[in-house]
């Protein structure tokens, strides 16, 4: 039998935490980052430890994190999604449509927003799953179709969110923004399934070597499919957050965060392999919290945002390289 | 096998092997010629040989572009920058040469060294600080967006200088039958022949592929794998000046230039049949490939569709193309 010949590997299933790397360094980083913004703008004349700061810092994060949770799931899985950033939009415009101003539909415009982001990330496990395309390919596809769609039926902000809803991109509970407090229940819930679950396990597995995994008994087909739903869940609540901000939704309030190469990007800043299996939820949040952090600083200094996109590709490959070179050095 | 085995096998096969071969062509032409069919049959203007040149011309840019793309990803790896670099070659060209004709002679090869030098950072980031190309070229489309408009304060400025825009505007007139021939055409027919040659001639184009059907299997046969990836990635960034000389001639100065220009040529290779992780793909197809994309504008355009459907068309697209490729691979493997 053909299936048989290839050689049973259960190390991707019976993986301890220890070998899915630590986040540790990354944590490092962002600790010292934080400390030389602190040092700067304060030699700037300003203070960078305040609660309005903080605050600020905190919201700017929570957009790019959401979103960076799912992406996380599905790089872990060895997928990824281009898609997020119109999922984003998607979910946004279908919330600010829903809810029409009127507080009593909330409840309904957010299962709505959830609903649609699950079903776009649905529609990129088909396409990857049963299909077999490329996820670069898939998600892709499924971001053009997005795109198209979006910008066709809307051509301007449309739809409302009532006041109150939009405490949960405003009010601040103990001096924490509640928006901190979805953030912290995702990130939490997604730590709990990834290291502590059987499926967490399994998407490890999957990303690590799915043929070697489905040999052991998982089925990649569903996990993937899981992972990507999961994603676009992580980018439906990340544009709920973006229309409690904004009020209203315009089909461009995703692309225009960029979250689709940004979220990638804090992926691998936060020490996750690209080729999947490898790495730990936490690190891309910690990089999350530098990139906000370093956008901080240069607001502070009204630095040209020309410059910042600058740095901030120069500072990805630079980190991206560093990892490469710590990992060549610790095989060789 | 026998050389009597040989010679009977060959007479029996005959016929199924015509067939194989038919199978074989890419099915892109297929879907191009549909896509032709339908345009002349709703405007029959459009076969004419002046339409037809235009339309050619429209395609040139994108054509270039994705011929240097194909070089990077039959080697196993992606390049997003190029429509970073062609964004800043058009901003570039407009303020060192600030619409003075006299300075295209120096302009035009300092493109080219500006394209040489991204292609061997992309490279050799990629090869030798073992950086994954996606991360490596969004790092350099990060950084050439940002230093751009941060030399340029913003916005672009100075012009594009009349001579310089010639190649992408106008062409040889007077010429029977086509009326004039576009200087685009002439480029990217000379772009696709040397890239044919290239890729599919010459002992480099085989290494390309061997370098991306497996690293493992082409280092042991000898192949110099970070060269060729990286001689892949200078290709790439050539390929890019050019396709922005000619979008300067025709589109002119604007700061999104070459925007989205990376995801096209990427999704026009892979209509063209090429597999993402490389060791497949070819040039005739991939001009295939980027005709069919502007003929399906052109379509949509025809019936009258709102253009943002353009991008829902191409991503159902290019997720059949993908589907397709992988079907085929399935069936053969």
């Amino acid at each position: 039998m053909k299936t048989l010949t290839a050689p049973v590997r259960l190390t991707g299933v019976l993986r301890t935490d220890r070998s899915e790397g630590s986040s540790r360094l990354v944590w490092l980083i962002f600790l010292a980052v934080f400390l030389v913004a602190w040092l700067v703008v304060a030699l700037g004349g300003g203070s960078f430890v305040t609660v309005a700061n903080l605050q600020n810092i905190a919201q700017r994060s929570v957009a790019l994190g959401l979103v960076t949770v799912g992406q996380t799931l599905a790089v872990l899985g060895g997928s990824l999604d281009l898609s997020v950033a119109y999922v984003v939009s998607l979910a946004a415009m279908t919330a600010a449509v829903t809810m029409a101003g009127d507080t009593s539909r909330v409840p309904l415009g957010v299962v709505a927003a959830l609903g649609t982001g699950a079903l776009a990330g649905l529609a990129n496990g088909l396409v990857i799953t049963r299909l077999r395309v490329n996820p670069f390919i898939a998600t892709f596809g499924v971001a053009l179709i997005l795109r198209g769609a979006l910008n066709a039926a809307f051509d301007n902000f449309a739809g409302k969110v009532p006041d109150s809803f939009q405490t949960l991109g405003y009010d601040v509970v103990a001096g924490v923004p509640v928006s901190l407090f979805l953030l912290g229940a995702v990130i939490a819930a997604a730590w709990y399934v990834m290291h502590r679950s059987r499926f967490g396990h399994h998407v490890y597995a999957v990303g690590g070597d799915a043929e070697a995994a489905r040999l052991s008994g998982v089925r990649p087909t569903r996990i993937l499919l899981a992972v990507h739903v999961l994603c676009g869940l992580c980018a439906a609540t990340s544009g709920l957050f973006l229309v409690s901000r904004l009020g209203s939704a315009a089909p461009w309030v995703g692309p225009d965060g960029g979250y689709d190469l940004e979220s990638i990007a804090a992926v691998v800043l936060g020490g996750i392999a690209l080729s999947g299996g490898k790495g730990r939820l936490l690190g891309p949040i910690a990089a999350v919290a530098i990139l906000a952090i370093v956008d901080s600083v240069f607001n502070f200094f009204q630095a040209d945002p020309f410059l910042r996109t600058l740095v901030r590709g120069v500072v990805i490959v630079g980190a991206v390289a560093v990892y490469a070179y710590r990992e060549a050095r610790e095989n060789a | 096998m026998t050389t009597d085995e040989l010679t009977t096998a060959v007479p029996t096969a005959a016929a199924p092997d015509r067939l194989r071969r038919l199978r074989s062509v890419p099915p892109i032409w297929l879907v191009l010629a549909v896509a032709l069919a339908v345009i002349i049959w709703r405007d029959p203007s459009f076969a004419e040989p002046p339409s037809l040149m235009a339309f050619l011309k429209r395609c040139a840019p994108l054509l270039v572009a994705a011929l240097g793309e194909l070089f990077v990803i039959v080697s196993g790896e992606f390049d997003l920058s190029i429509g970073a670099l062609m964004t800043a070659c058009v901003v570039v060209a407009a303020r060192v040469g600030d619409g003075d004709p006299t300075r295209t002679w120096w302009v035009i090869p300092l493109l080219l060294g500006l394209g040489v030098v991204v292609g061997l950072v992309n490279g050799l980031v990629t090869t030798l600080l073992r950086v994954p190309s996606f991360i490596a070229t969004l790092g350099s489309m990060l950084v050439l967006n940002g230093a751009t408009f941060l030399w340029t304060g913003g916005s672009p400025t100075g012009a594009l200088a009349d001579n310089l825009r010639r190649v992408g505007r106008s062409g040889i007139t007077g010429l029977p039958v086509i009326g004039q021939l576009p200087w685009a055409v002439l480029v990217f027919v000379v772009v696709a022949v040397g890239a044919t040659l290239l890729l599919h001639r010459t002992r480099f184009g085989h290494q390309v592929f061997a370098v991306g059907g497996g690293v493992r299997a082409a280092t042991l046969s000898g192949v110099d794998v970070w060269r060729t990836r990286t001689a892949a990635f200078v290709l790439s960034a050539l390929s890019a000046v050019i396709a922005a000389i000619l979008l300067a001639g025709f589109a002119g100065l604007s700061q999104d230039a070459g925007a989205g220009y990376e995801f096209q040529a990427i999704t026009t290779v892979v209509l063209a049949g090429a597999v993402l992780g490389g060791g497949r793909g070819s040039t005739v197809a991939t001009v295939g490939g980027a005709l069919t994309l502007q003929a399906l504008f052109t379509l949509l355009n025809i019936f009258g569709y709102p253009k943002p459907l353009r991008d829902t068309a191409e991503g159902l697209l290019i997720i059949a193309a993908g589907a397709y490729t992988a079907y085929r691979a399935r069936r053969s493997g």
